[in-house]
């Protein structure tokens, strides 16, 4: 891996990784502005739906007093799902001594802030009084599940975040250094500001390697918690369907399958809008494909257990619930849920064929989709199934279907999260590129030549 | 002690404010009507616990002590002393006529569709025979609810009571997820009537006015007991299905027989039970099973897949 270059060959090597890598800072053509145009397009349209939601109150979704809990929920778990994906990859493949991970971790740090930032949003969108939101800080009850998980996702919040700036300290000190005057000043400025007046010496790379190392270790206990935690919201009730005590790591395992799904898409944009062919390679794409089968494997173990024991005894409200989703009114969504989700990656991804970029990015896509509604099928039929019968309400009160303002604050997040990670590809090299660098043999301080004085 | 007095001060304006308050917007009218409409020449329409609008002279009309918001609410969490309220609702007595439900719905300012208390059409098994359940809140002794509410919006008292302080819900559903027996309700848009009861103070032990954007549920109507009266579904009721009681005392009273019986006599002798016992909450409402009805089950069941 590591050949050693003269002084000469590393400058220019150097130079061609810094002009790759920061060529999604420079971008700025018609499709950058359609991208931005239409996102924000939709994310009005959703400012608006949530506006008029807390106006006309939460009647205005398709929630009722039975199926209290939602499209809203479920988005909530898929969010807190995706951004476990940070854990798996920076950290664990890290600890691990998997190199192919490294240069794909800034992505899985990009997917992980957006989606756990958008999920703390997603959460307050669901609210009956998101005015009173501090309520849960100022009269807040130790025993509920929910405070547990405003603890734990914000300290998700904030070690994402550190693991995300740690290693960007000396990207930032070469952007302020080296970068002309293709950016705005604003924008040089912002970097300078940033990079803490890093040198790139051999004391501040000890320090900085050491800080990392102590968030890789702490977010794998806080980032396993996020989502234990989250899916205790549902296992610590008595309802058919979520009375379960594998709920944790069932939620675990299946959000690894969404997360990697969600950075092989993302991968795949970066790979073909910024020309990253050779840091986004066919061997990268290819490992994300086989981690992505075997987590898939470890997801379908815990199905197999989550369903096949209630099934077994079909004790009364279990085996109507079941019934709804093997055979009855939810089985469509359950079947893509599970084949799209689970049986599709598994069995396409053995083959060398399919963990090529762009078909790998296609099963992702559909097996982000089938996450998704994988926790929609957790969260609702279960509650169109209390232990009493539902009576004396109005028909839609019995079955839950989603409303229009419903569908459109829904979509929200997602255009939102598109948002945070266009912009920080455009503030941020994609990459880590003195990471990246060493690891091609360029020396530390033929990089850091400018900074030095 | 410099503390103390400006606290007193503080307290002697508060008290001549909220009296200043109290005449300008009389709000309980020998301690009945307690809901101001609208003031009309020398009358004025007043709601009653019951719902209904009656007119009174304002000649009639003294000025009440208000209770203040806070005040309410502490006193509201705190529970009649040593009271353990006991609800027994007896199955062979009910034809399903609904009174409790009327009344409760008027009382509690809920909409048609909104249930502190539901008369179900209950069939055990399939050959069994179908029967009415009137079913409430349970108030619990091992509430499920109150433990994950994140902001302890609600609470269980010490007189046996599972109340809800609208002032504070978020609205996060959590405890609609967690009882298992349906009790709760949302406010999913304005409550009924929001206009007419905008400027009532807030009785957390009536959870009246109710909100947008926070849970409702049956408290056994803690106003009136405070007031040394029945819940209303309980005094409603025509077919004396109701007793209502303290277990301390070991005595109900049957809401439209007004007889007075012991309890524990009560249960023993009709095989009293509660409901879904195997989850453990503890539920302080007894059911006595539909055994000699004193009126036919009439009738389709509902049929909910």
């Amino acid at each position: 891996m590591t050949q050693k270059l003269t002084p000469d060959e590393s400058r220019q090597k150097f130079d061609k990784i810094f002009a790759d890598l920061t060529r999604s800072l420079k971008i700025k053509d018609e499709l950058a502005r359609f991208w931005i145009f239409i996102l924000g397009m939709f994310l009005i349209v959703g400012l608006w739906g949530w506006i008029h939601q807390i106006n006309k109150g939460l009647g205005i979704t398709g929630m009722r007093d039975y199926v209290s809990w939602g499209m809203y929920i479920g988005n909530f778990v898929f969010f807190v799902a995706v951004s476990l994906i940070g854990l798996l990859i920076s950290s664990i493949l890290h600890l691990l001594h998997f190199d192919w991970g490294k240069p794909i971790s800034r992505v899985a740090e990009t997917v992980a802030i957006a989606a756990v930032a958008l999920a703390g949003l997603v959460i307050v969108m669901d609210m009956g009084r998101p005015d009173r939101f501090l309520n849960i800080f100022l009269h807040g009850r130790f025993a509920s599940p929910i405070v547990w998980d405003v603890t734990v996702i914000t300290t998700y919040v904030a070690i994402s975040t550190l693991l995300f700036y740690l290693p960007l300290i000396p990207d930032l000190a070469l952007l302020r250094d080296r970068l002309g005057d293709d950016v705005p000043k604003i924008q040089k400025k912002l970097y300078s500001v940033l990079s803490l007046g890093w040198k790139g010496n051999t004391r501040q790379f000890e320090i900085i390697t050491h800080a990392v190392r102590i968030m890789l270790v702490l977010i794998i206990p806080v980032g396993l918690s996020i989502h234990t935690v989250t899916s205790w919201l549902f296992a610590n009730t008595l309802r058919a369907g979520w009375d379960s005590t594998i709920f944790g790591p069932y939620f675990v395992s299946g959000a690894f399958v969404a997360g990697s799904a969600a950075v092989i898409l993302v991968m795949y944009v970066y790979r073909q809008r910024y020309d990253l062919e050779e840091y986004f390679t066919d061997k990268s794409f290819d490992w994300m494909g086989k981690m992505l089968v075997l987590m898939c494997l470890v997801y379908l173990y815990f199905n197999i257990n989550e369903y096949l024991v209630p099934a077994y005894k079909m004790r009364a409200a279990e085996g109507v619930h079941l019934r709804e989703l093997f055979t009855g009114r939810w089985s469509g969504l359950f079947w893509f849920a599970q084949i799209g989700g689970i049986f599709l990656p598994v069995i396409l991804l053995l083959f060398r064929y399919f963990r090529r970029p762009l078909p790998i990015t296609i099963i992702a896509f559909i097996t982000l989709v089938a996450s998704w509604f994988k926790r929609f099928i957790i969260v609702i039929p279960t509650l169109e199934h209390p232990h009493l019968p539902i009576q004396n309400v109005p028909e839609h009160f019995v079955h839950y279907t989603p409303t229009r303002p419903e569908i459109m604050i829904t979509l929200l997040p997602f255009f939102a999260s598109a948002i945070i990670i266009t912009m920080l590809a455009k503030l941020f090299p994609v990459v880590t590129m003195w990471e990246y660098a060493e690891h091609s043999g360029v020396d530390k301080k033929t990089m850091f030549e400018d900074s030095e004085k | 002690m410099d503390n103390q007095n400006t606290r007193r001060n503080f307290l002697k304006t508060a008290g001549i404010a909220l009296g200043c308050l109290g005449l300008a917007v009389p709000e309980r009218v020998i301690g009945s009507g307690n809901k101001v409409l609208d003031a009309e020449g020398d009358t004025i329409t007043l709601l009653t616990p019951g719902g209904q609008l009656v007119k009174v002279e304002k000649s009639k009309l003294k000025p009440a002590e208000l209770p203040s918001l806070t005040e309410n609410q502490k006193r509201g969490r705190e529970g009649l002393p040593i009271r353990a309220w006991v609800m027994v609702i007896d199955l062979s007595k009910c034809r399903n006529a609904r009174k409790c439900m009327a009344a409760c719905q008027a009382h509690h300012q809920l909409r048609p569709e909104q249930h502190h208390m539901n008369t179900l059409q209950m069939q055990d098994a399939e050959h069994t025979a179908p029967y009415y359940m009137p079913k409430n809140c349970q108030h619990c002794d091992n509430p499920p609810c109150t433990k994950v509410c994140p902001v302890n919006a609600t609470f269980k008292r010490s007189d046996g009571i599972v109340l809800i302080d609208n002032e504070r819900c978020i609205g996060c559903r959590f405890c609609i997820a967690a009882c298992p027996y349906s009790a709760r309700v949302f406010n999913w848009f304005e409550p009924r009537d929001a206009e007419k009861y905008k400027d009532v103070v807030y009785d957390i032990e009536a959870n009246v006015p109710q909100k947008k954007g926070t849970i409702s549920k049956c408290l056994f109507s803690a106003d009136l007991l405070r007031a040394g009266k029945l819940p209303s579904c309980v005094s409603a009721c025509p077919n004396g299905v109701y007793w209502f009681g303290d277990q301390n005392e070991d005595a109900v009273t049957n809401g439209t027989t007004k007889e007075t019986t012991r309890f524990s006599k009560l249960l023993k002798d009709n095989a009293g039970y509660t409901l879904m016992e195997e989850l453990g909450t503890k539920p302080r409402v007894y059911y006595l099973p539909p055994k000699n009805r004193a009126f036919p089950f009439e009738g389709e069941m509902q049929k909910h897949e």
